[in-house]
């Protein structure tokens, strides 16, 4: 599983990727997470509301922190 | 102008709707109730607590300049943040309408002038992480949003924000912060307008326009009462257990000015009769950086002590609306030559509400 965390480093954008970390170790998925904070790739994803979740290339979450149950469900748990 | 069409629209990809549970719902409502009640009695007992505190509990003596600054602080901290969160809450809901997909959508090809106007308005209730203005400003542009239009909306959003007019409304009344909303929209319209007639697309980073507007991914939902409210007290929590500190250092400052310093003080350097005053108000403004929360307490105090109401709202506007910081990040799209002229629009128009008020008030 391949998780990409868009955001531009702002204090929502890091807790989004701290909870899907914690999601992650819950879920007890393999899963690689990153964290991109280059605009022109945010962009790419058609995103234009930070932070956002992909997972696998789609995406999941746009312009706010998802919840742990939603985060969860998304990691298929 | 079509008819505004607010409602979320079930897109096919719209998750199951869960129905609401009617007992769940009622009592959340009840319970909101209750809060508001229970918020409206605690509000009209605060002038009487705080002259009970300074006064009887701490025994200073009233008109004195340690009385009166304690009496200012605890009247106003509790009465300020309580109109924050109820404000905050308030906006919370209302924002829970809007998703910025569907500003994008209601304002992808408009035309000028009405499209500026319904910008400016959409800024103010769509709701969106203020690091997101880069990526809200790509997928406007590519997705047809005009460049004037989008700037009427990446205006309108920081400068009229609910925590400024809050505590205008609250420190300074209601004539003061409608006229605050009021300039302030129409700075964001007019700004726009202007930028969009000056014709500046090749000042965006050519690589915008290479990122193809992809369509939206986000699945809008129709959302339940219950829901909203959920949202709203989401919105209360996380911004007013953010700001709170700010208020309150804010306050205490303004108290201290309203104790300590002599009235008239600010009347030679802020007073109307200085007009060098107004330009410099805004230069200093744009450099600096606060929040809202923390600048319109201080503004409060330099108002009672004799600045001009135009200069100080020119002052503020300044702070909020133009920052370098976000300059910085604009920078990434946009050429340093529209990053100039979009100080320049703006400044001017500040520069002209802080004239105008001077003038006729």
């Amino acid at each position: 599983m391949e998780i990409k965390v868009l955001g531009s480093g702002c204090a929502k954008c890091s807790e989004t990727e701290k909870l899907m970390q914690a999601g992650v170790a819950e879920a007890g998925v393999n899963a690689t997470i990153e964290k991109i904070s280059d605009f022109q790739q945010i962009a790419t994803f058609g995103v234009f509301s930070t932070p956002a979740v992909v997972i696998d290339g789609i995406v999941k979450c746009v312009g706010k922190v998802p919840s742990k149950a939603e985060a969860l469900s998304w990691l298929g748990k | 102008m079509q008819p505004l069409n607010i409602l979320p629209q079930p897109p096919a990809t719209a998750p199951p709707i869960q129905p609401p549970d009617p007992t769940a719902t009622r009592r959340q409502l009840a319970l909101t109730t209750a809060a508001l009640a229970g918020w409206w009695l605690v509000y009209h007992q605060l002038p009487a607590f705080a002259d009970l505190v300074a006064f009887r509990l701490l025994g200073l003596a009233a008109g004195s300049r340690l009385g009166e600054a304690v009496r200012f602080f605890v009247y106003d901290a509790p009465k300020v943040l309580m109109l924050l969160s109820l404000v905050v809450f308030g906006v919370g809901v209302l924002r829970s309408f809007f998703t910025p997909e569907q500003s994008r959508r209601l304002l992808a090809g408009r035309r000028q002038a009405p499209g500026n106007v319904m910008a400016a308005g959409l800024g103010i209730v769509t709701p969106f992480c203020s690091c997101s203005a880069v990526p809200l400003f790509i997928g406007f542009v590519t997705a047809g949003v005009p460049l004037g239009i989008t700037f009427s909306f990446l205006i309108a959003a920081p400068m009229v924000n609910e925590i400024a007019l809050v505590l205008l409304y609250g420190l300074l009344g209601w004539k003061v912060a409608l006229l605050y909303m009021t300039t302030g929209l129409a700075i964001a319209i007019v700004a726009g307008f202007v930028i969009g007639r000056l014709k500046l697309e090749r000042f965006i980073e050519p690589w915008v326009f290479k990122t193809l507007a992809a369509a939206s991914a986000t699945p809008a939902a129709h959302h339940t009462w219950p829901w909203r409210i959920q949202y709203g007290k989401k919105a209360m929590i996380e911004i007013v257990g953010k700001v709170w500190p700010f208020v309150l250092l804010g306050i205490a400052v303004g108290a201290a000015i309203h104790g300590y310093v002599p009235e008239g003080f600010m009347a030679d350097i802020m007073g109307k009769g200085a007009w060098w005053s107004v330009p410099i108000a805004v230069l200093i403004g744009i450099p600096m950086y606060a929040n809202a929360a923390s600048i319109v307490p201080v503004i409060h105090a330099l108002l009672e002590k004799g600045a001009a109401l135009g200069t100080t709202l020119a002052f503020m506007m300044s702070v909020i609306a133009l920052s370098l910081p976000e300059m910085v990040i604009l920078r990434k799209v946009l050429k340093p030559g529209l990053i100039a002229i979009f100080i320049g629009v703006v400044g001017t128009g500040i520069l002209l509400v802080g004239y105008l008020f001077n003038l006729i008030i």
